[in-house]
């Protein structure tokens, strides 16, 4: 909303000596930000006159048309000068900027010769003096409203400064000259003079039967009025003053019909809406819009209606899109001499979905959305009948009223509960004088309850932490003093939070760098990376910000290795990546719910039916490996990343969460179908890990053999209190064991025999040496055992024999042979 | 008496011998020559045998004499040279210990994290839990217990995501509350948590705005809490996030789920800034929650972690922190 401050003082005696940024200070404390501070007509500098035109010679010798203006600047001679606009004729008032005056921007008249004459100063357009940015050609005033050579700065007030402010939703009444000229009279505690007060409702006499007016749908307005005019003059010209306060407000002036409704609606907070009487056919309705499918709006556009849609109507047609547009059919034209005016008490929701459904926030539907004082109907429809009356020569003929202003309902106030609730010393006195200072009644019912009846305009004011909300920034929220809480106990981070930090400082330490991506997905990329089942069924959003990505993700690879792609496109050569955050596959499918009253706690049943309908959302960490994972230098050759890398890193997050797990292969998609295994925890996948597959990367652009894994944190088992082993200090016994296996055999599966095999004494086993040049699709795996007895030295021929029995169960187990040396 | 001067030669000429040798070879040789078995020393030591009883006593006390103190030059004179190749040998190991030792890069958590773990652990000094919930969350824990009822003009404030179907009434998290509904349907107070997360708007990705963000929230809810405990909870927690000279303001606002409510304001690098929002928890939304407003009353405020890190760290623009970058992540490490 932009207030000028000239209009505010007409309601607020603020002192001339106020400065503009102590007026918009004050705004802020009392809860309106000022987004900006507009100094119009600081630059100018005078004289700027009124002329009027005398004579018009065109100029035709240049490639543009040129005039040569004789003006009356009220010096007793004509004065001449050289214009390039031609939408002014003989006798129009123009604004003249005299040589030695400055415009804005700097710009400096001066006597000048052009178009071989010698141009005494310039006509001006309303851009170049700063009052307004999308008006073409010169400015031409209103006939007869000042005399040549009157002071056009003055005149135009083109000196103002104009306080542009957000208004939050919950303050309609502000979203006009009389709520924030209340609000800054009491930010700054000077007098306030309501201009609704001076209306005088009951001095318009009806003089015949105008347009009636029915509700068919009450619970869309509470309360209507239609005044209907006639003899209103269609040339009639809105007056400068008024022309001004709206253009400072930031609309455009129109004709006077209309600005005196925009007018109206800027000083009270009401809109108003002019119909063409004429156009109407018997009387008006309030209507939802049912059977009726198009209505064509003022700004031309044909608009398909949906039944719920809250209109205004006449016998036959719908006229308006109520409280949002009016229509095109019965706007008010240049012929208009017979004006229904229609002021309304909308109900905030039906606008607000009218005003959402066409797309359509109009200066009207932005106030009845959040709520207009619902004594306004009256008041502003009276206050624009008056000015057609009196700028318009109108007439009243009858004025129409249905339903009746609905007023919000008195709060029980407990005084003290403004201390309690914000923790300040403020006495019952002051409670009571800013309750009264907001426009509340306050009446002591006794010591500890007050009935405190909020006024009209103020429909969002329900309940006793409300008031206190008034009271509190009346008295400036700088005097709440700053305490700290009683302290409780924390508990601390969850398991599941510490290791979710834990697995993302391992990570960075093992040289990974963890971004964060949009969980957005394609369905192209479902397709590239391969995916089925789960992880093909995600969640679509059904109104995402590209229609590319309408997907929810189902994991983190695509992120990452979009991301590794755009770090190779700005120069990246090695690096690991990795990502924590959820993922979000459809698995159950979704179940419809219907959103409880919140009056009272919904029931148990109801609240599980609400947390059941939210779908599981694990948490995966996910990394990818590029390029080097050592660099060449002077110790000799780079080493590239490969799929152990993944594994490794994979088992480094389980160890970190002390987890014991197993590995097997696997084919999953997106890795390499011969290069990606799975980790078992429990025996339940909680991770893969491995090299990708190439077609993926190649789709992605990134070098050969990029590896990657995920760890589904989510999957894994809460950590348990680990229970201390016992250290034996007795000797080691070391074996070596070769075995000649299937080249197909997996190596984890011989390690897992060899270890049944060899008993409870083995302490560990090293797999030292692969070797796969022996021909004839085997393989020798060579591992070291390490046996230790927690009681005694083992003798040789223990070790011996337990050896023999780890080959013995690798051969039975898996085939190997063992190698004898 | 020819003997013992002998001896006395023997000894003097063993002692210059073995301090003359400069290496270890050098005093092998000399002990060998002066101390060995073929030594003059050795030799009359051995023929100590063909004396007579008396003699032998004597000469042998000499003797050894004369040996032991052989010997105890060879041992000095030993580690001297030993200390000597040593060191000498360290000196030969010297290698250009500035050459690069690392092989790989610089590995570095995301500054969002760093700052979520940083905030954390302040409130859990504070006596905070830290509680988190889903992403995808009803739209009933988003708006309505929220007090944001259908077609109330906040709920147009915020572009929201929806998933189909859209019967199931889920939405991507415009904010953190739900979380805070959620730890209120769940809890008994008092209650004494920050709630950070990931959440969600349909705005375009500029400068300063990013449809995916994450917020930060802190929700208190026991007996007596007043604006006052919501104040002193800000004016520390700013001073922990911008330094010790960070001032707050509250300015009256807006929003549906406090009543009062107010703007965060914090005074960092000479101007304010629009930090957050907070307020006193809406008695509607105790209800909602079965929260007994006559006993419990409670405070709520919510921050933007990019906003935070962008005024504190001087990022300009929002590209850097969503985009996935390395070198943006790389310079802050994995603490800020």
């Amino acid at each position: 909303m932009r207030a000028p401050l000239s209009w505010l003082r007409e309601y607020a005696a603020i002192s001339d000596d106020v400065k503009p940024q102590e007026i918009a200070d004050a705004f802020v404390r009392v809860g309106f930000e000022v987004e900006e501070i507009e100094h119009q007509g600081a630059e100018i500098v005078g004289p700027l006159v009124v002329g009027k035109v005398l004579s018009v010679d065109e100029i035709t010798e240049f490639k543009k048309p040129i005039r040569w203006v004789g003006l009356d600047c009220g010096e007793g001679s004509s004065r001449f000068v050289v214009c390039g606009a031609t939408n002014f004729a003989v006798d129009d008032l123009v604004v003249v900027a005299l040589p030695g005056s400055t415009l804005p921007g700097g710009f400096a008249i001066a006597q000048r010769e052009t178009y071989g004459k010698t141009s005494n100063g310039m006509i001006c357009s309303s851009k170049e003096i700063g009052l307004g940015q999308d008006h073409d050609g010169i400015l031409v005033l209103p006939k007869d409203c000042a005399v040549p050579g009157a002071d056009a700065i003055a005149l135009l007030e083109v000196c103002d400064v104009v306080f542009d402010i957000a208004v939050n939703p919950d303050r309609g009444y502000a979203l006009s000259l009389r709520g924030l000229a209340r609000e800054i009279s009491s930010a700054l505690d000077v007098e306030y003079q309501d201009p609704a007060s001076t209306v005088d409702v009951d001095a318009l006499a009806a003089s015949g039967k105008g347009v009636g007016i029915s509700i068919d749908d009450a619970s869309a307005v509470s309360v209507i009025y239609i005044r209907t005019l006639e003899s209103f003059n269609p040339n009639a010209l809105t007056p400068l003053w008024m022309r001004r306060r709206i253009e400072k407000c930031g609309m455009r002036s129109i004709s006077l019909a209309v600005d005196i409704t925009n007018y109206v609606m800027l000083e009270l907070g009401q809109p108003l809406h002019a119909f063409d009487r004429s156009k109407v056919v018997g009387d008006l309705h309030i209507r939802r819009a049912g059977t009726t499918t198009m209505l064509k709006t003022l700004d031309g556009q044909e608009r398909p209606l949906s039944p719920d849609d809250l209109l205004v109507a006449d016998d036959l047609h719908a006229l308006a899109l109520a409280g949002t547009m009016g229509g095109a059919s019965s706007e008010v034209t240049a012929q208009t001499t017979s004006i229904a005016l229609e002021a309304a008490r909308f109900d905030p929701v039906s606008i607000a979905r009218n005003s959402r459904s066409h797309r359509l926030s109009s200066e009207a539907s932005r106030r009845l959305e959040r709520g207009v004082d619902p004594s306004l109907a009256k008041i502003a429809s009276a206050r624009a009948s008056f000015l057609m009356m009196e700028l318009g020569g109108a007439k009243h003929v009858d004025s129409q009223v249905a339903g009746e202003p609905v007023f919000s309902p008195s709060i029980e106030l407990d005084p003290y509960f403004v201390c309690a609730l914000t923790g300040a010393h403020i006495t019952n006195d002051v409670v009571a004088e800013k309750l009264r200072l907001v426009g509340c009644d306050v009446l002591e019912v006794d010591g500890n309850t007050w009935r405190v009846d909020p006024p009209t305009w103020r429909s969002d004011l329900f309940g006793p932490a409300d008031l206190v909300e008034e009271v509190a920034r009346m008295v400036g929220y700088d005097s709440i003093p700053s305490h700290l809480p009683p302290h409780p106990v924390s508990p601390g981070l969850t398991d599941v939070q510490m290791r979710r930090r834990v697995v993302a400082t391992l990570l960075a330490d093992r040289g990974m760098v963890e971004i964060q991506t949009y969980p957005f997905l394609a369905q192209s990329t479902i397709d590239v990376m391969g995916y089925r089942g789960d992880r093909a069924q995600s969640f679509r959003l059904a109104n995402p910000m590209s229609e590319d990505f309408p997907l929810l993700r189902s994991h983190l690879i695509p992120g990452l290795l979009e991301a590794a792609q755009r770090n190779i496109g700005r120069g990246a050569k090695n690096f690991g990546l990795f990502e924590m955050g959820s993922v979000f596959r459809n698995i159950h499918g979704l179940i419809a719910i219907e959103n409880p009253p919140i009056t009272e706690r919904p029931s148990e049943r109801i609240i599980e039916k609400i947390y059941n309908g939210v779908p599981d959302q694990p948490i995966h960490v996910g990394g990818v490996f590029v390029g080097l994972a050592e660099r060449e230098d002077w110790r000799g050759k780079g080493r590239s990343y490969d799929w152990s890398d993944a594994v490794t890193a994979a088992q480094a997050v389980l160890a970190t969460c002390n987890m014991e797990w197993t590995v097997s292969r696997s084919d999953l998609a997106p890795w390499h179908p011969g290069r990606c295994a799975e980790l078992l925890v429990e025996g339940v996948v909680v991770a893969h890990a491995g090299e990708l597959h190439p077609r993926v990367v190649a789709h992605f652009g990134l070098p050969e053999r990029a590896c990657a894994f995920v760890v589904n944190l989510s999957a894994l088992p809460q950590r348990e209190i680990v229970r201390a082993s016992f250290i034996a200090t007795m000797p080691v016994a070391v074996q070596d064991i070769a075995l000649i296996v299937d080249s197909t055999v997996a190596a984890a599966n011989v390690e897992a025999a060899l270890r049944s095999g060899a008993g409870p004494l083995l302490e560990s086993i090293h797999l030292f040496d692969r070797y796969d040049q022996i021909g004839e699709g085997k393989v020798s795996l060579a591992f070291t055992l390490v046996f230790r007895a927690p009681d005694r030295t083992l003798t040789g021929a223990e070790v011996s024999q337990m050896r023999e029995a780890a080959g013995i169960a690798a051969t039975e187990v898996t085939g190997a042979i063992v190698r004898t040396a | 008496m020819t003997f013992e001067s002998d001896l006395l030669t023997w000894v003097s000429q063993a002692k210059s011998a073995i301090s003359a040798a400069v290496n270890l070879e050098q005093l092998k040789l000399a002990r060998l020559a002066h101390a060995g078995d073929k030594s003059p020393i050795a030799l009359a030591s051995r023929s100590l045998g063909s004396m007579d009883p008396q003699d032998r006593a004597t000469f042998g006390k000499i003797i050894g004499d004369a040996r032991a103190q052989v010997a105890a030059i060879v041992s000095e004179r030993t580690s001297v040279l030993e200390e000597e190749r040593d060191a000498r040998v360290l000196l030969d190991e010297i290698v250009d210990i500035t050459l690069p030792a690392s092989r790989s890069q610089r590995g570095a958590l995301h500054p969002i994290t760093i700052l979520k773990n940083e905030i954390s652990d302040f409130f859990i000094a504070q006596g905070y839990g830290v509680a988190e919930g889903p992403e995808l969350e009803a739209e009933w824990l988003n708006f309505d217990a929220l007090n944001i009822p259908a077609d109330h003009p906040a709920r147009t404030m915020q572009d929201t995501f929806f998933v189909e179907p859209l019967d199931a009434r889920l939405v991507l998290r415009t904010h953190t509350s739900p979380v805070q509904i959620r730890t209120m349907l769940e809890n008994e107070p008092p209650i004494y948590v920050i709630c950070p997360g990931r959440t969600f708007r349909a705005d375009e990705l500029d400068a300063t705005h990013t449809p995916v963000f994450h917020q930060v929230e802190g929700l208190v809810v026991d007996k007596g809490i007043t604006m006052a405990h919501l104040k002193g909870t800000l004016d520390l927690f700013a001073r922990k996030m911008f330094g010790d000279e960070a001032i707050t303001r509250l300015r009256p606002s807006f929003f549906p789920f406090t009543e009062p409510s107010a703007e965060v304001d914090v005074f960092f690098n000479g101007r304010w800034i629009e930090w957050g929002g907070c307020g006193m928890v809406n008695p509607k939304v105790l209800t909602a929650c079965g929260v007994d407003t006559d006993i419990f009353s409670g405070f709520a405020f919510g921050m933007g972690l990019e906003r935070t890190l962008m005024v504190r760290h001087g990022i300009s623009d929002m590209h850097d922190i969503v985009e996935g970058d390395i070198r943006f992540s790389q310079a802050f490490g994995v603490g800020l």
